[in-house]
């Protein structure tokens, strides 16, 4: 039994870099990736993207102790492969901080073993 | 210190901050902001996600980040601060009256005046949503303050009514504190939130956005223990048979944004009906002298960044009335703007031409969602630009730009028209 075809996958994506919000269809055969329905060079990237290596910054709170509040925001210092986002926040859940807190500190480093910081985007005072 | 030609900024949120650094760096000296929240940045200190400031930083903050940008300027420039600061009422002599534990109850004479106040979310109660009243239904602004600032759990299993910005940012803030939201239910044919957040919010966890649907009733007796949506017809009436049940233990809704305008309404500004805000001239004063608006209290931005901008207008216009006494132009002297053809309003709503900047930036929202149209503006009956838009929807602001050499070149018009019409 021969197996010569590649696998064809259609991918169906609305770009957001712009309001216009081109409805994409992203063509995967092997190797070969094909950019549908875009109207401008941002939108063919993007497709790209989304399907070879899709990346997210994530956000969230950890708890923060003795400070004016019980949260402070925090986000990964760059973004990270969108597959390992709940990973990421499991992590976050077992964070506990002392206040102070600068904007920028490092709360966890390299979380969840993907080499990413999680850094501090608020300042909290000691209370 | 004289207190009398100090600029008074009710609001240390974005809109605020950003008045108080421009008119600073216009030259101003005595400026005070009375914020009524323990701290600045407003709104923005508990919008913990990012894709702030992509225009004014050209990258990607957080709402905290972002806010404190603008705070850190605030204290460079030693601009003073009343927090914990309620105002109470603002008179057409501009008279200040505000309200704090140091100082008790508070008069002073305000050389000018910036009202930046913000805007409210629209409540169940303005809603008319049959069914129950249990624990459980919360407004998405107030869940996403609870969660962010407090740090507490609002609820396991959610439906979203309303796919406002807060609302899609709150789906997806919620699946990664581990909750599961069923569905997000719009009672119109489009979404009112940026492209941006239906795609990263929702898209990307799966959850499903449901148009032209609202919910129709709410069971739980103490604490929500479900929610039925329907299709809505042409007319936004549920239509019957088509009523799906959610076991869910909270609601969230985000069903639009209101300014919040108790002040001016009382200082009797003249209000433009469909912004919720008041009627402002290119350098945003209202008609009231010496009173300008900027940012959500005057209409509802979606981009923190243009608040940032319109704010700094604001800001340096309240110096300009300080320090030169300008404008000094009637209100009946200045041209109106109108917007036509799906053009909901225009801000600003009158134009001076004699104290015109080089250009202004006209800001309005379209009334739906139309493809292949042109936005055009018409000196009266005369086109003088057409610019071209393959989609504007209302979710998004959009803006044109007048030129002043286009207005003292020829015949004054009586007015000019932004309208929106088939593309050419």
């Amino acid at each position: 039994m021969s197996n010569t075809a590649e696998e064809k996958r259609e991918i169906s994506l609305t770009c957001i870099n712009c309001p216009l919000g081109c409805a994409l269809t992203v063509t995967i055969e092997g190797a070969f990736i094909t950019v549908a329905g875009n109207t401008c060079p941002r939108g063919e990237a993007y497709g790209r993207k989304e399907v070879t290596d899709p990346t997210r910054i994530v956000t969230s709170t950890v708890t923060v102790e003795n400070g004016v509040i019980p949260r402070v925001s925090v986000k990964t210092a760059s973004d990270i492969p969108k597959g390992r986002i709940m990973d990421i926040c499991e992590a976050l859940r077992r964070v506990r901080i002392q206040a102070p807190v600068a904007i920028g500190d490092v709360v966890l480093a390299d979380c969840a073993g993907t080499g990413v910081d999680i850094i501090a985007t608020k300042a909290v005072a000691s209370a | 210190m004289s207190t009398d030609k100090t600029l008074v900024i009710i609001g240390g949120g974005p809109a605020g901050l950003s008045a108080a650094v421009a008119a600073r760096k216009a030259g101003l000296t005595d400026i005070l902001i009375l914020e009524r929240d323990n701290g600045l940045g407003g709104i923005l200190n508990q919008c913990i996600h990012n894709g702030f400031g992509l225009h004014t930083f050209k990258e990607e903050l957080t709402g905290p980040e972002y806010a404190d940008r603008f705070i850190q300027e605030v204290l460079k420039e030693q601009i003073p601060c009343r927090l914990n600061t309620m105002v109470l009422s603002v008179d057409s002599n501009r008279r200040v009256t505000y309200m704090n534990r140091e100082e008790g109850l508070k008069t002073i004479e305000a050389g000018a005046v910036i009202l930046a106040m913000g805007c409210r979310e629209r409540a169940r109660g303005a809603l008319n949503i049959p069914g129950f009243r249990p624990a459980g239904i919360y407004t998405a602004g107030t869940a996403q303050r609870l969660m962010n600032i407090e740090g507490k759990i609002i609820g396991r299993r959610v439906v979203i009514l309303g796919s406002g910005d807060i609302g899609l940012i709150m789906a997806r803030r919620m699946t990664l504190e581990g909750a599961k939201v069923e569905v997000v239910a719009e009672l119109m044919p489009y979404s009112g939130g940026l492209k941006r957040n239906i795609v990263q919010c929702l898209n990307d966890y799966d959850i499903p956005l449901k148009l032209s649907h609202t919910v129709v009733d709410i069971q739980g007796k103490n604490r929500v223990s479900g929610v039925t949506i329907a299709e809505v017809d042409g007319e936004r009436r549920p239509i019957p048979g088509t009523e799906v049940h959610y076991d869910c233990d909270t609601l969230l809704l985000s069903c639009g944004l209101l300014p919040e305008n108790e002040l001016t309404r009382a200082l009797g500004a003249q209000m433009d009906p469909v912004t919720g805000g008041a009627r402002v001239s290119d350098v945003l004063q209202t008609d009231i002298p010496g009173v300008f608006a900027c940012g959500n209290v005057l209409h509802v931005h979606d981009l923190v960044d243009y608040v940032s901008e319109e704010a700094g207008l604001a800001g340096r216009s309240a110096a300009a009335y300080i320090l030169k006494g300008q404008p000094v132009t009637e209100t009946d002297q200045m041209i109106p703007l109108v917007g036509e053809g799906g053009v909901r309003y225009t801000v600003p709503q009158l134009l001076d031409v004699s104290g015109m900047a080089e250009t202004v930036t006209v800001r309005f929202r379209v009334a739906d969602v139309y493809r292949d149209r042109q936005i055009s503006v018409y000196y009266d009956e005369h086109r003088v630009s057409a610019v071209k838009k393959k989609v504007l929807a209302p979710g998004e602001m959009e803006q044109v730009v007048l030129k002043r050499d286009s207005l003292t070149a020829g015949t004054r018009p009586g007015r000019i028209r932004i309208v929106l019409e088939d593309a050419e």
